[in-house]
């Protein structure tokens, strides 16, 4: 057993971490935890595109730099340490490797290199208001008339739909079998007539999400992934991709030394062992939640499956993210209150802890809520799947 | 030992309800989050209609003096109501200190507090200080027949709308010691006085309140030179109370409107409450509550107590409590409404909101606790 990095994934560590520095954006403080700037996150992503960073998940054969696992997790930690935003993840971890998988070539050929450079956004449309924890019961429908699906329903929660040139959507082809089996996997332009787009304004006050009404939407027979009726296959092929991006280990890292920061420019904070205390044990259970994921790494490189333990990851990660947050807001006490930045007193970290807190209810939620996962992971230790 | 309302104190909160859930409620307050300093004068005229603003004031400058647990009785509906009007740091807190220290001057004041035709805010609080009332390193010295002073306050609340302002500073000693904390009245578009004004998370006004040589004449001085501290903390105990009332109320409403969610809300073709994970999520949310509801109840008639230590001792028991359920019941009365509860559409997410801001007003549960444990064991 060997817990250290190898010289050279040591040397790659290097170079990462001085590209970094020379290239994230000045501007990339405290607020860019949350990425809501479409100008600012498309000038970073076309950087690392140009770079060929972008599609850090990626082989090379599809225009990814081709690292390994390992790799790609330093990768993301410098990425996160150099304040630098997570990429938009709807292309990039999600609709690139379903593409690798089922896509035609024509497919693979026409959106993947956009989504490597940086050039495209994506959004996912998934959930709809009936339908959540319970996907499967979505009613969105899609119907054939020759070489083109008619689309006609709503999504909800989509994020960026507002910044998307596309959606890849899940939509009901078939009515007459068992639910999962008549669902089909759609990727729509978001610039088709009959799609409107409204914004629903979350707790951090900010814009992020949306819903999206669909009305005879007309889509080319060309843009259905894989079979149809194979929707549900190709949806829990991409969740597990989703879900192991989800425990944020690298952006807690962040966060928790942005939270050092304004606890050693505040002697109060500073002086005080409880708050000290406190902090360890944030970054006790970090480096519980690192060495999970790290063992997971080491699985997914001898090609092991990774199973549901990446609803572990999710369930804790999402759990630190806010543990991370709250004592953000909790340390910084009254300099956390001014609502949405309006003054620019006070610590800049604790001044954005309320937004960070408030938005990151959302992450025990998202990607399959956390009673979702335990679900899940009861199924799995009992048998009863 | 009697626990029941009188039929009086059944009245006030029953026309308080009525008022908060009728007369107010989510549309109102996002109409109120529009104004400046989120406070509606017609609502502030209303409250002062019902006589809510003269409840905790003596009967002497024409106020109704009511008892803590009447004050907590309002406040809990307000809370619920989600009514934005500073009654707590608008009133409460001020009035209590002109009660118990103000000048014939000043008292006079109290029936404009309780006409509503006043607004006065309290500045207490300082960078760096943890909420330490007892920190208090802004200094006021003699001058002349006057004082002047020099300090910040930080998160004043309700200062964007106050004509007037009551500030601790230091005329003797320094931070941390009791002794030598003067309270003085001062005109916050006086020279010398600036305000950083800023709406809070949750609602609500406050400022940073800036004294760069602000003079005050000597009857601005609240109590007597250097003894302000116990009536700072005399003060800040009541209106402590009254703002656990108020999270009381809203926590009360967030359990209620959960359980009514896990009733409709279906997936996977049932009601999602029917989900035993969500059942014992929601039954120990509602725990919480009850116990927080015996906690404000001990602390409202305990704040009135003549021992101080006592009356200390139920307060800090009470915000440290609450400190934490709140926080629970907001928690998870969003993560169990799903999407819908981090929207700014639902009032879940609101009530979430401002019982985080209430975590952190008036001390947190790691000052409260620190008191706690610095008073001597009771009795
Ligand atoms: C910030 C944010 C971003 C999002 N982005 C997207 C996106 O880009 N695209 C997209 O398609 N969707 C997106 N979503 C939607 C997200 O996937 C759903 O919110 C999630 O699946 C939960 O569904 P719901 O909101 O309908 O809640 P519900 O499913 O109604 O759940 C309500 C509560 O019931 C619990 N519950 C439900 N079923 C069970 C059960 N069987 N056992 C125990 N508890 C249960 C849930 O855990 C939750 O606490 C996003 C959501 C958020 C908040």
């Amino acid at each position: 057993m060997d817990l250290d990095f190898s010289p050279e994934d040591q040397a790659f560590r290097a170079e990462i971490r001085t590209w970094m520095q020379a290239n994230v954006p000045p501007k990339a403080g405290p607020e860019i935890g949350l990425p809501n700037h479409r100008e600012t996150q498309a000038a970073w992503e076309h950087k690392l595109g140009k770079k060929g960073w972008l599609a850090c998940n990626w082989p090379a054969e599809y225009g990814g730099p081709g690292w390994t696992a390992t790799q790609r997790y330093i990768f993301d930690t410098e990425r996160a340490l150099a304040g630098a935003p997570p990429f938009s993840p709807f292309g990039l971890m999600m609709l690139g490797p379903v593409l690798m998988a089922y896509g035609t070539p024509e497919q693979q050929s026409r959106y993947l290199p956009k989504i490597a450079s940086g050039e495209e956004f994506w959004c996912q449309g998934y959930s709809e208001p009936g339908s959540g924890s319970d996907l499967a019961s979505l009613k969105t429908q899609a119907v054939r008339h020759g070489d083109r699906y008619v689309v006609n329903g709503q999504k909800i929660w989509t994020t960026q739909a507002h910044w998307a040139s596309y959606m890849f959507c899940l939509c009901r082809t078939n009515t007459d079998v068992p639910k999962q089996q008549g669902i089909s996997f759609l990727l729509i332009d978001m610039r088709a007539p009959g799609i409107e787009i409204r914004p629903i304004t979350t707790i951090d006050g900010e814009h992020h999400l949306n819903e999206v009404f669909l009305t005879d939407v007309q889509v080319p027979v060309g843009n259905l992934v894989g079979q149809e009726g194979q929707g549900w296959t190709i949806a829990k092929y991409l969740l597990t991709h989703e879900r192991t991006g989800l425990a944020g280990i690298a952006d807690s890292y962040f966060q928790i030394g942005e939270l050092h920061g304004a606890v050693n420019r505040d002697a109060s904070l500073a002086d005080d062992p409880l708050v000290r205390r406190r902090l360890a044990a944030l970054e006790v259970d970090l480096l519980a939640l690192e060495f999970t994921n790290l063992r997971t790494l080491d699985r997914v490189a001898r090609g092991e499956p990774l199973g549901a333990g990446s609803s572990g990851l999710k369930i804790r990660g999402s759990e630190l993210q806010q543990a991370i947050s709250e004592a953000q807001v909790e340390l910084g006490g009254l300099s956390a209150l001014p609502w949405l930045g309006e003054v620019s007193t006070g610590d800049p970290v604790f001044r954005t802890a309320t937004q960070r807190y408030n938005f990151l209810r959302a992450c025990t939620i998202y990607g399959g809520s956390t009673e979702i996962q335990k679900n899940l992971l009861a199924k799995l230790l009992l048998g009863t799947n | 030992m009697d626990f029941s309302l009188n039929s009086e104190q059944q009245l006030l909160q029953d026309s308080a309800n009525k008022f908060a859930v009728k007369g107010y409620g989510f549309d109102r307050y996002r109409t109120t989050l529009k104004l400046d300093g989120h406070l509606d004068p017609a609502a502030w005229a209303q409250m002062a209609e019902f006589g809510w603003l003269a409840l905790p004031l003596p009967e002497s400058a024409g106020g109704l003096g009511g008892s803590s647990t009447d004050v907590t009785l309002v406040a809990e509906a307000l809370g619920a109501g989600m009514v934005l009007e500073p009654y707590v740091s608008g009133l409460v807190l001020p009035g209590r200190l002109l009660t118990l220290a103000g000048n014939d001057r000043q008292q006079q004041r109290l029936e404009a507090l309780a006409a509503g035709n006043l607004q006065l805010a309290v500045g207490w609080a300082e960078p760096g200080d943890r909420q330490n009332p007892a920190h208090c390193a802004t200094r006021a010295v003699a001058k002349g027949s006057g004082y002047v002073i020099n300090g910040s306050k930080l998160c004043v609340l309700n200062a964007p709308n106050a004509q007037g302002l009551i500030i601790s500073a230091r005329t003797s000693g320094k931070p941390g010691d009791h002794g030598g904390i003067s309270l003085f009245e001062i005109d916050p578009a006086a020279p010398g006085v600036s305000l950083v004004r800023y709406p809070l998370m949750g609602g609500g006004s406050a400022a940073n309140v800036i004294m760069d040589g602000a003079s005050v004449s000597a009857d601005a001085l609240l109590g007597s030179i250097g003894e302000g501290f116990e009536l700072l903390d005399d003060a800040l105990d009541h209106a402590t109370v009254a703002a656990c009332a108020q999270a009381l109320g809203a926590m009360q409403a967030l359990v209620e409107r959960t359980a009514a969610y896990l009733r409709v809300r279906k997936q996977f073709g049932v009601p999602i409450g029917s989900f035993q994970v969500l059942q014992h999520r929601l039954v120990d949310m509602y725990v919480d509550v009850e116990q927080s509801r015996s906690m404000v109840l001990m602390a409202s008639v305990r704040v009135g107590s003549a021992n101080v230590a006592d009356r200390r001792r139920a307060v800090s028991a009470a915000k440290a409590y609450l400190g934490q359920t709140s926080k629970f019941v907001a928690q998870h009365a969003v993560q169990l409404h799903g999407g819908i509860g981090v929207t700014e559409e639902l009032d879940v997410g609101h009530y979430f909101r401002q019982l985080t801001a209430f975590g952190i007003l008036y001390g947190d549960r790691e000052r409260h606790l620190d008191r706690y444990a610095s008073l001597p064991r009771a009795a």
